[in-house]
């Protein structure tokens, strides 16, 4: 038996040719950058195509996922809401667990290695929620970088202890005030400090967004969260899952989980995005959902803009999905029909996160909230032999001050 | 101009005035003369169309040779903060590429100089590739920048353009590698845009000392013009820059004259006095 785990954990999910030598998954991705950076892309593209086949920086990578930010995370049946809902069984992939609380650590040393072995002095990162800059923040102090943060100056009033956190890790926070004054406009400024100071800065881009070799690159890193939960499943049901859940704001923690399933026909994927407060409302970042094929911060894939391809500000209770794009990867995903899409309003997001608290004692992030909601509706139609993971992708901390001001106790 | 006699641009020169296109026209003249060109960008729309269209007409007077219009976007990543600023009041009042086209349409009824558009590709694919190139030359403009938009990703831009005679402009820039920047001569018509430094838009007051190196690089790999941009805005910097390239190009700082003189009577001849000294600068009179 054992043998045979560790063949499927080391079975290959990379699919060959996507994304392709352009980074083009099917029609989406691309570079669309200032020709400034074009250079810093290859040069990142060479680093990464060394590193994912050199065995001693997937050593090095293995051992800091292992020891510092503690993975394998768990793969947790929640028994109470399963049987709460009635429905299939579920459990939870608890990236929550993961150092920092949140997924975004798994990117974050593989990117920081790569920066290492480039010689660069300096990361910046853009952030929503905060969990991609304090995940940044972290390993440029383990490992010496000096850290600059983007973040806009409505999610530093909604996620203030994640700037607190950044701050007491030595990173500088760089209020964005512009557009939106949320993720889409720090990723803006986070670009144009990289075209500034591409020749000692490295970009930490937080999802599988931006110009290739993003996409593919945060892909691989987050893919640990698929091939554990994949190899964990196996292990406890001797079957793979029927469903896998996840948020979608930009699609790390998503494709992270999906990926490693890509070829496993019978699994469903259902990505859950934002829906603010209501797709009929123009206050949501539904972009798989709603939103047309257009190219925002590097490369071509479904946003949400309006009649002129103006990009829409996006709104969600949730800084980590308040984003008008989405990766390329699971545009791919829609179009090919792999990968289902919805969304889910801010106020029933609200109902996953107290769902979680009160019946499986876990306090989600927000973002992950929307994907709980899901569940909280699919499980209870689904036959008691199915099986749904759930990527909870970060813990609530974060957001209890948002949650204070729409749910109050008596 | 010696540099030119080394390096010829090949077939240019035979075609006669007549069937040449504003932008090669234009650079077959100045190479005539021993000039070179003065290229200014402004946001169209900012603060009006209405503005605009007559700016464009007192820069051409004030003697500016081309005239780049920022169509504005939501996010415009490879801008500072005064390009930013400009598009954002562009974009209250409602510019859009068909007002945009609309006004140069209009404009283009008494000016001579050659136009082109500079705007992010998002605008474009959603506008309609085809439909941009033929709607942007039916209106008399010359050619297109886009900064998000290398020649990788231009393939069918380009192919379109051509057909067209419709100037593609690319960007090269001080992290180029000559193998980028072979690419990028191959595929620009009109002109090359260098990028002068590793930033976004806006006035400097210091430029990077690698400059003419630079463009001494481009120049030994093409024979077509090459215009410098980016953080320029003094008569000292343009004469520092202007040994080796055919054009300079400046925007924020003129964007920043426009900005402290909406609403007031003389914008326009605050505009024109200060392109003024900045052509003397250029046109060495």
């Amino acid at each position: 038996m054992r043998k045979k785990y560790s063949s499927i954990r080391n079975a290959s999910v990379h699919l060959r040719g996507i994304p392709d030598g352009k980074g083009y998954f099917g029609e989406f991705g691309g570079k669309f950058v200032p020709e400034t950076l074009m250079h810093a892309l290859e040069e990142l593209e060479t680093e990464l195509k060394k590193a994912l086949k050199d065995r001693k920086f997937s050593e090095k990578l293995g051992y800091y996922l292992r020891e510092y930010a503690g993975r394998p995370t768990p793969l947790y049946l929640a028994g109470r809401l399963t049987e709460k809902l009635g429905g299939a069984k579920i459990y939870l992939k608890r990236e929550d667990l993961a150092h920092t609380g949140a997924h975004k650590i798994n990117n974050t040393i593989g990117q920081a290695l790569l920066a290492k072995k480039m010689l660069k002095k300096r990361l910046i990162a853009e952030t929503g929620a905060g969990q991609h800059g304090v995940a940044t923040a972290t390993v440029a102090a383990m490992f010496g970088f000096k850290c600059d943060i983007y973040m806009g100056t409505e999610d530093i009033r909604r996620q203030g202890l994640n700037v607190y956190r950044m701050k007491l890790l030595g990173a500088r926070v760089i209020p964005v005030g512009s557009g939106s004054k949320t993720l889409k406009d720090a990723t803006n400024e986070a670009i144009r400090d990289w075209v500034t100071n591409v020749k000692n800065t490295h970009y930490v881009l937080g999802s599988v967004v931006g110009p290739h070799p993003y996409p593919y690159m945060v892909r691989e890193f987050q893919s640990v969260i698929g091939k554990e939960a994949r190899s964990q499943i196996l292990k406890l049901e001797k079957r793979l899952p029927d469903f896998l859940v996840a948020c979608v704001g930009g699609g790390s923690n998503s494709i992270g989980l999906f990926h490693p399933f890509f070829r496993d026909k019978n699994v469903r994927f259902i990505g859950v995005e934002a829906a603010g407060s209501g797709l009929g409302s123009k206050k949501h970042a539904a972009t798989l959902v709603k939103g047309e094929i257009g190219v925002l911060h590097g490369s071509k894939s479904y946003l949400l803009q309006d009649r002129d391809g103006q990009v829409n500000i996006a709104h969600s209770i949730s800084a980590g999905l308040d984003y008008p794009g989405v990766g390329p990867e699971h545009s791919y995903y829609k179009r090919i029909k792999r990968a289902e899409y919805v969304a889910v309003t801010d106020r029933q997001a609200l109902a996953g996160f107290k769902l979680l608290s009160e019946y499986e004692g876990i306090i989600p992030a927000l973002e992950p909230s929307h994907a709980a909601y899901y569940v909280s509706e699919l499980a209870p139609k689904l036959k008691k032999d199915k099986i749904v993971i759930l990527c909870l992708s970060g813990r609530g901390d974060k957001d209890i001050d948002i949650v204070k001001e729409h749910l109050r106790f008596e | 101009m010696a540099h030119r006699a080394i390096y010829p641009r090949t077939g240019l020169e035979k075609k006669r005035d007549k069937e040449m296109n504003r932008i090669d026209a234009l650079f077959t003249r100045l190479e005539k003369e021993r000039k070179k060109a003065f290229i200014v960008y402004i946001t169209a729309g900012d603060p009006a169309l209405r503005t605009t269209e007559r700016l464009v007409a007192e820069l051409e007077k004030a003697g500016v040779d081309l005239v780049e219009l920022g169509i504005p976007f939501s996010d415009p990543l490879a801008d500072g903060p005064t390009i930013q600023k400009a598009s954002q009041r562009a974009l209250s009042k409602g510019a859009n590429i068909r007002s945009i086209l609309h006004m140069v349409r209009s404009v283009r009824k008494h000016v001579r100089l050659p136009i082109v558009f500079m705007t992010y590709y998002n605008l474009l694919l959603h506008y309609g590739l085809e439909r941009f190139v033929m709607d942007a030359k039916g209106s008399g403009a010359d050619g297109v920048i886009i900064p998000d938009l290398p020649p990788e990703e231009a393939k069918e831009l380009i192919a379109i353009s051509r057909k067209a005679d419709f100037a593609t402009i690319f960007l090269a820039a001080p992290t180029s590698t000559k193998a980028r920047l072979k690419k990028i001569a191959d595929k620009s018509t009109g002109f090359i845009y260098y990028v002068s430094l590793t930033g976004v838009t806006g006035a400097r007051s210091r430029l990077p000392q690698d400059i003419s190196k630079n463009v001494g690089d481009l120049k030994r790999i093409t024979g077509k013009p090459i215009c410098v941009g980016f953080g320029i805005s003094t008569p000292s910097q343009v004469k520092r820059i202007l040994r080796l390239a055919d054009g300079i190009i400046v925007g924020s700082a003129i964007i920043k004259v426009i900005e402290k003189n909406i609403g007031k009577k003389d914008l326009y001849k605050k505009v024109s006095s200060f392109v003024s000294k900045l052509e003397k600068a250029i046109h060495g009179k």
